[in-house]
C-alpha cells in the first residue's frame, strides 16, 4: 500500500495536496455554529449531483413528455420518488445553507482583505446557483414551472431596445415551449454544473491560500509557534472533519424529516400549481417564485414608478439586479478596522440586524400576493436593504470599535 | 451542541406555517392511506362514477391492485372497463377533443388532483352540487362556481334543492352535548339511494382514494422515514463521541 502510494506520489503530488488542503491545513480553533454551513453546502452539492444524474436517466426533456416522465419517476422507477424528493428538497436546502453561510461572512467580516476573491467566487457561485435553480424549476413542466419561467424570461423584455429580441433569444421561441425546455435542460445538467464545480474549486483554493477567518476576525498566522504553526490553529483533519460530521448528522436529521414527511413543505418547496401540467392558455391566479427568490421578486414588484420615459418594470429589473450586484463590491464598502461584528460598534450591529430583517420580510412579501400596504412595506424594506450597503463606508468608519484581542477567545 | 440543533431548527423555521389559504370555507378532510377498506370502496366509486370521463393516466392499474390488496383477476374483471391490460396506465376511452365540445373543457386528469387542490377541497367539492336551472347542466357547485361538470353522483346523493352547507362547523346541542354534524344538504329536489351520512362516508372514501392516487408511496415513505431518522440519530451519537474524543485536547 505504501509502495503504491509512493509510486503515485512520485508522479502526482497527492500527499502534498492532502497536506495543503486537509491534513496540515490549519484552521482557527474557535469556529462556532456558523461554520458548519460551508461543508454542508458541499454535502448538498454532492447530493444534487448524484440524485440529478439518476433523475436524468429517467427524465424526458420534451414538452409532451416531461410532466409524465416526472410522474413516471415518482411511481414506476425503483426509488424514483426518493431521488426526486432528495433533489427537490436539496434545492431548497442548498439555498438555506448558502444563505446562512453568506450571513456568517457578513457577520464576521470574512469578505475583508485579504479574502476579497473568496467572497467574489462565493458570489459567483450564488449567481450560478440561482440560474441553476431557475432552469431546474422549469423541468417538471408544471403550471408554476411554465409561468414562473415566462415571468422571469419576460423581465429581459423590459430592457430598452434589445429587450424583446433578448428574451426571444433566451426562449428560442415566441413563448416558453419545448425548445426552451430542452435548452434549459442542457444548461441545467451540463453547462451550469461544470461552472459551479469550477467555481467551488476556486472558492476553496482561494480560501486555503489566505486561510480561514474566525468569529473574532483575528489573523491567526500572526501568532505562530517555533514550528511555524499558528498557535490558535488546528489541522482541518481530524479536528474539523469529525466536527463537521456532527453538523452533517443534525442537518440530515432535519433534511430527512422534510424528505420523508413533508416533501412539499406546505407548498413552499414544491408549489401546488405545479401538480398540473404546463398549459400556455391558462395563467395561474397567483404566480410566485420559489421561496429562495422571493426577496428579489418583492424588490422587483416594489418598483411602481416609470422614470425617464422607461417602464417601472425596467427599473424593477434594475433594482433586482443591483440588489445582487452590490454584494460583489461588499469587500470595498466595509471600511472598518476590525472584521468581526464582535468588535464593531453598535451602528454596524444595528445595520446588520436591519439588513437581515429586511431580507427575511421581503422574502415573505414576495410569496404573498401584493396589496397596496405590502407594496409600500416592500419599498421601505428595499430602501433599507440598499442602505445597509450604501451607508456602510460611513458607519463602519464613524463608529467606535472595540479593541481586538491578540488571541482567539474560544 | 444545543445551540447547533436549535440553530439548524431555526434555519428551517421560515419554511413552516406558510400554507396557502383558500377563499371558500371547506370541510376538513384528513386522508388515511392505511385504511385499505376505505381505499377499496373509493376505488370502486372512482372506477364506476368518475373514470368514464376522468383518466388517471400517470398511474397503473397493477399498482392500485397491489397496494389496495385487490386480487389482479378480480380487478381486471370488475374495475377495468376499457379492455386494457392490468399493467397499463389508467387512461380512459373518452376522446379529449369531443369531451371539450360537450363540457366546454376536457375533463382534467385526476391523478394529482388532491395534490393540486388539497383533500379538503375535493371532499367539499364532491358534496357541493345543488340544483341551478340557470346552468346548462342544471347544477352548480358551492366550491367551484359555474362548474362545467354534471352531478354524476345524483343517483347516490340525490339532488340538493338549495346550496349545501359545505364548510359549516358542526353544532353542539346544548342539553345533550351531542355533536350535530347535520346533513350537508338540508333539502332535496330528488332523493338519492344514500342518506346524508352514507353519502358523506362514500365521498370520504372517494377522496381518500384520490389522495392515495396522488401520493401512492406516502405510507411506505413515512414508514422508511422513521428508520432513516433513527439511523441518523444513532449516527449522531457516535459522531458526538468521536468529536468529543478528538477535541478534548484542544484548549
Amino acid at each position: 500500500m505504501q509502495k503504491l502510494l509512493n509510486w503515485v506520489d512520485e508522479r502526482l503530488p497527492v500527499i502534498d495536496a492532502w497536506n495543503k488542503h486537509v491534513g496540515k491545513y490549519y484552521a482557527p480553533k474557535n469556529f462556532n455554529f456558523w461554520y458548519f454551513f460551508g461543508s454542508l453546502a458541499m454535502l448538498v452539492l454532492v447530493n444534487q449531483l448524484v440524485t440529478g444524474i439518476w433523475l436524468t436517466m429517467s427524465y424526458n426533456p420534451s414538452g409532451d413528455g416531461a410532466f409524465a416522465s416526472v410522474e413516471y419517476i415518482m411511481r414506476d422507477v425503483e426509488w424514483g420518488w426518493l431521488l426526486r424528493y432528495l433533489h427537490s428538497t436539496g434545492a431548497s436546502a442548498f439555498f438555506v445553507v448558502v444563505y446562512l453561510h453568506m450571513f456568517r461572512g457578513l457577520m464576521y467580516g470574512s469578505y475583508q482583505k485579504p479574502r476579497e476573491l473568496i467572497w467574489i467566487f462565493g458570489m459567483l457561485i450564488y449567481l450560478v446557483l440561482m440560474a441553476e435553480a431557475f432552469m431546474g424549476y422549469l423541468l417538471p413542466w408544471g403550471q408554476m414551472s411554465y409561468w414562473g419561467a415566462q415571468v422571469i424570461v419576460n423581465l429581459f423584455g423590459a430592457i430598452p431596445v434589445i429587450g424583446e429580441d433578448l428574451s426571444l433569444w433566451i426562449r428560442g421561441d415566441y413563448l416558453i415551449s419545448g425548445i426552451t425546455l430542452n435548452r434549459f435542460f442542457a444548461l441545467h445538467v451540463v453547462a451550469l454544473p461544470i461552472v459551479l464545480l469550477a467555481l467551488v474549486v476556486l472558492h476553496i483554493l482561494a480560501l486555503h491560500e489566505v486561510g480561514s477567518n474566525n468569529p473574532d476576525g483575528i489573523d491567526i498566522k500572526k501568532n505562530k509557534d517555533e514550528n511555524g504553526i499558528p498557535k490558535d490553529g488546528i489541522p482541518f483533519h481530524p479536528y474539523y472533519s469529525v466536527h463537521d460530521l456532527l453538523g452533517v448528522a443534525v442537518f440530515f436529521f432535519i433534511f430527512f424529516i422534510v424528505v420523508f414527511f413533508f416533501p412539499e413543505m406546505g407548498g413552499l418547496f414544491l408549489e401546488k400549481p405545479n401538480f398540473e401540467p404546463a398549459n400556455n392558455l391558462k395563467t395561474p391566479a397567483h404566480i410566485a417564485p420559489v421561496w429562495y427568490f422571493t426577496p428579489f421578486y418583492a424588490m422587483l414588484r416594489a418598483v411602481t414608478v416609470d422614470l425617464f420615459g422607461l417602464d417601472a418594470k425596467f427599473w424593477g429589473v434594475v433594482v433586482m439586479g443591483a440588489a445582487i450586484a452590490i454584494l460583489f463590491v461588499l469587500p470595498w464598502l466595509d471600511r472598518s478596522p476590525v472584521r468581526s461584528i464582535r468588535y464593531k460598534g453598535w451602528l454596524s450591529k444595528i445595520a446588520l440586524a436591519i439588513f437581515v430583517v429586511s431580507f427575511v420580510v421581503l422574502g415573505y412579501l414576495g410569496i404573498v400576493p401584493a396589496t397596496e400596504g405590502r407594496t409600500t412595506a416592500a419599498q421601505i424594506l428595499t430602501a433599507l436593504y440598499f442602505a445597509y450597503f450604501i451607508l456602510m463606508p460611513f458607519y463602519t468608519r464613524m463608529e467606535k470599535t472595540k479593541p481586538v484581542p491578540e488571541r482567539v477567545t474560544g | 451542541m444545543r445551540k447547533l440543533i436549535f440553530g439548524l431548527f431555526i434555519a428551517f423555521l421560515p419554511a413552516l406555517g406558510l400554507a396557502a389559504g383558500g377563499s371558500v370555507h371547506l370541510d376538513e378532510m384528513t386522508p388515511d392511506h392505511t385504511d385499505k377498506a376505505s381505499l377499496q370502496r373509493g376505488a370502486a366509486l372512482f372506477t364506476n362514477y368518475c373514470m368514464g370521463c376522468h383518466s388517471m393516466e400517470y398511474a397503473r392499474y397493477k399498482r392500485v391492485s397491489d397496494d389496495l390488496e385487490i386480487p389482479a383477476n378480480l380487478y381486471e374483471e370488475n374495475l377495468i372497463f376499457t379492455g386494457a391490460k392490468i399493467g397499463e396506465l389508467m387512461k380512459n376511452s373518452m376522446d379529449k377533443g369531443m369531451a371539450a365540445g360537450w363540457f366546454g373543457a376536457p375533463p382534467p386528469d385526476l391523478t394529482l388532483e388532491t395534490r393540486l387542490r388539497g383533500e379538503s377541497w375535493v371532499y367539499s367539492y364532491l358534496r357541493g352540487f345543488y340544483k341551478d336551472e340557470s346552468r346548462p347542466l342544471g347544477v352548480n357547485n358551492v366550491v367551484f362556481n359555474l362548474v362545467g361538470m354534471p352531478h354524476v353522483l345524483v343517483s347516490l346523493q340525490g339532488l340538493c334543492a338549495v346550496k349545501p352547507n359545505v364548510g359549516v362547523k358542526p353544532t353542539v346541542e346544548p342539553l345533550s352535548g351531542n355533536i350535530n354534524h347535520g346533513d350537508v344538504c338540508p333539502e332535496y329536489a330528488i332523493e338519492g339511494s344514500m342518506n346524508g351520512a352514507e353519502f358523506d362516508q362514500a365521498m370520504w372514501d372517494l377522496t381518500n382514494f384520490m389522495s392515495y392516487m396522488g401520493d401512492p408511496v406516502k405510507v411506505e415513505r413515512e414508514r422508511l422515514g422513521i428508520f432513516v431518522l433513527i439511523f441518523v440519530a444513532i449516527f449522531f451519537v457516535f459522531a458526538y463521541l468521536l468529536n468529543r474524543e478528538y477535541w478534548k485536547d484542544v484548549h
